[in-house]
């Protein structure tokens, strides 16, 4: 089986389910002729042509608007947003009409259509191009919101949004797009957008991870693997929350810390933090604790790193919920 | 730019080149909509202030532009409208009662009949625009003769939804027709503060394809260009902008009093160019129009308006566990926890 990265393993699954499924058509700034910024739709549009892999006028809003009556009347269009800093002002169009147009018009209508969003910082890259903003997508009641971790999820969780009958925003760790290289298999397969994925046993402490922070966890806790058996969760799917995985783990441990690119406050971290106490109470040796951004925007290039949560920062906090 | 107009507000047929061919039943069938579509609209105000209706937003003075543009659609056509298109929707054989029961916050008012192809209203100014062009180019792309009308007003033309699908409309040739009701009041901010353009139709020329400017109080002229337009898009030759020039009699909504920013002045000269009075006396020159005709389509509106009234108030009550209906396809499980919650 071949080992590829997180970039080709979108790019396969796009041609997939574009072989598959004739309604499905990408669109975004770039995405045709240039392959999109990062590469991520290479070649499609050398194979699928102009109707079915759109270069689009520079017009955020005007994407996922335009998508959503696409959507509605019988494509499955997959828009692209370059960076996740410019989707503030398609949550407009995505809070007000994509999420709700099943409810507004009564099962009528529904929108199947799969924003892609290149999400987080640690590429060096300009102002406004490293946001996290999962929590912002989250709280849309009608989303479902998809985060991979690596080459392998991606391809399942990508192929289960678009088939999904609703509206998904898919956020892609862009630091991780060609960070790893896993084994894919070439044949299609789907993963369900309701589970999250326990990725390592463990009976001393959970810790919960997404995105981009999956790796950089596992890397972390390695360094104590020694010390504690450690549990280590990938949320996968944000919206809706695999309660159930979750808690069910923290009963087993008593201890959890929750890990996340996106500033502290409100984020999607404290969401976890009310779910597990509601779910887990009794069970707790410890406050659940957060490892996080810190409540600030997020700093240019040469400061991006002190604030991205790492494994100093993760081992610190695992300590001391372990020594409480 | 010209305004195109076959009937000046005397009812004299100011231009017969390319005046449009209508039947003299289409020509009642249209005079009829407007009637009905009036006494919704007239109804629904006293609803209001019975307290049996929430919040209304009532389309005096505009039914020229709504039916005669919306009559031009065929069945397989969309449409797309503002909060302010009732008599589009009384057109296009929405059933009146589920108006009724919308605007009396029941959520079951939205649900499209199968055989109407349209979205629900949309309440943010200007963002069901580029919905629009998304279900046009979705038709175009899979080879289908539809076409998608937008119905908007001269407010939503300030909005960014405004310029980013007529800009993707004209990129990639679209069938979109974009209905403009020019009314002139934006709630309490008249026209000049939404524009310094001399007309809003010539914005188009900045998109790449035609606008065009039409008095929207006469119905004829409102329904050949919107017929023009739609036979346009439907044989792919493209999106045109029409801008239906007239103005909203009434206020706002009903939360509204236009007494505060209007002078009463304006309003009378307004009047003056009713577009229902002028297609009425259109109608008694030419042998369509008398007293007892028009004894026969009130008594008739009145029956089917007293009905919808009856109706939407006497459907099955809401209850309260329905808001958690069609939310996700299957509601997922902490839906599901909070309805049990909520029982």
């Amino acid at each position: 089986m071949a080992k590829i990265n997180l970039i080709q393993s979108i790019n396969s699954t796009l041609r997939q389910e574009m072989e598959k499924d004739k309604r499905v058509i990408l669109l975004g700034e770039d995405v045709g002729r240039n392959g999109g910024v990062f590469r991520v739709t290479e070649g499609l549009w050398q194979k699928f042509g102009d109707e079915r892999v759109i270069d689009t006028p520079l017009a955020e809003v005007g994407i996922i608007s335009v998508s959503l009556g696409l959507a509605v009347a019988g494509m499955k269009p997959v828009p692209e947003v370059q960076f996740d800093g410019f989707s503030i002002p398609m949550i407009d169009q995505i809070y007000n009409h994509v999420s709700r147009i099943r409810k507004r018009s009564q099962g009528k209508y529904s929108a199947p259509l799969v924003l892609r969003v290149p999400h987080g910082g640690g590429i060096r890259a300009y102002e406004h191009h490293s946001e996290s903003l999962e929590t912002f997508f989250s709280h849309i009641p009608g989303l479902k919101v998809v985060t991979p971790s690596g080459p392998y999820n991606a391809k399942g969780l990508l192929a289960s949004s678009i088939q999904d009958p609703g509206p998904v925003i898919f956020l892609e760790p862009k630091r991780v797009y060609r960070a790893i290289r896993e084994e894919v298999p070439e044949k299609e397969y789907t993963i369900p957008l309701n589970k999250a994925e326990v990725v390592q046993g463990g009976s001393d402490i959970t810790v919960i991870a997404w995105g981009a922070m999956q790796k950089v966890v596992r890397e972390a806790v390695s360094e104590l693997s020694s010390k504690y058996s450690i549990e280590i969760i990938d949320l996968l799917t944000l919206s809706p929350l695999d309660k159930k995985t979750i808690i069910n783990s923290v009963k087993k441990t008593g201890r959890c810390v929750v890990v996340q690119e996106a500033p502290r406050k409100c984020g999607y971290g404290a969401e976890l933090a009310a779910t597990i106490q509601e779910g887990a109470f009794l069970n707790l040796e410890a406050p659940i604790a957060r490892v996080a951004g810190f409540d600030i925007p997020m700093p240019l290039a040469k400061l991006e790193n002190y604030y991205i949560p790492d494994a100093a920062r993760i081992n610190k906090e695992i300590e001391k919920v372990m020594s409480f | 730019m010209e305004m195109i107009q076959f009937l000046d507000p005397e009812s004299k047929v100011v231009n017969f080149e390319g005046f449009p061919k209508l039947s003299d039943g289409e020509v009642k069938k249209i005079y009829e909509l407007m009637v009905i579509s009036r006494m919704f609209d007239d109804i629904a105000l006293k609803l209001q202030r019975e307290g049996r209706l929430l919040t209304y937003a009532s389309f005096l003075g505009q039914e020229a532009s709504q039916i005669g543009s919306a009559f031009a659609l065929e069945k397989e056509d969309w449409f797309l409208t503002s909060y302010r298109d009732h008599a589009v929707w009384i057109t296009r054989g929405f059933p009146l009662h589920m108006l009724y029961q919308y605007w009396a916050g029941d959520e079951r008012g939205m649900k499209i009949p199968d055989n109407i192809n349209a979205l629900p209203a949309t309440i943010p100014v200007g963002t069901q625009i580029p919905h629009a062009v998304g279900v046009a180019w979705a038709n175009k792309l899979q080879g289908k003769k539809s076409v998608a009308v937008v119905y908007f007003g001269d407010g939503a033309t300030s909005k960014g939804d405004f310029h980013e699908g007529m800009n993707f409309a004209g990129v990639f040739q679209v069938p979109c027709v974009f209905l403009c009701q020019n009314n002139q009041w934006a709630i309490s901010v008249p026209v000049e503060r939404q524009t310094a353009s001399e007309t809003l139709a010539q914005k188009a020329a900045a998109y790449g394809f035609e606008g065009v400017l039409v008095d929207g109080n006469d119905v004829f002229a409102v329904y050949k260009a919107t017929k023009d337009a739609i036979d346009k898009a439907r044989a792919g030759k493209g999106p045109t902008f029409i801008e239906c020039y007239t103005y909203r009699l009434e206020s706002h909504t009903t939360a509204d009093d236009w007494k505060r920013y209007r002078d009463v002045k304006e309003v009378e000269e307004w009047k003056k160019r009713d577009p229902v009075e002028r297609l009425k006396k259109y109608m008694r020159k030419k042998g369509l129009w008398d007293e007892k005709y028009e004894e026969k389509i009130l008594n008739d509106a009145k029956l089917k308006v007293r009905e919808a009234t009856q109706k939407f108030e006497s459907v099955e009550p809401l209850k309260p566990k329905d808001m958690f209906k069609y939310v996700y396809e299957t509601a997922p499980e902490q839906i599901q926890e909070q309805m049990k919650d909520f029982e």
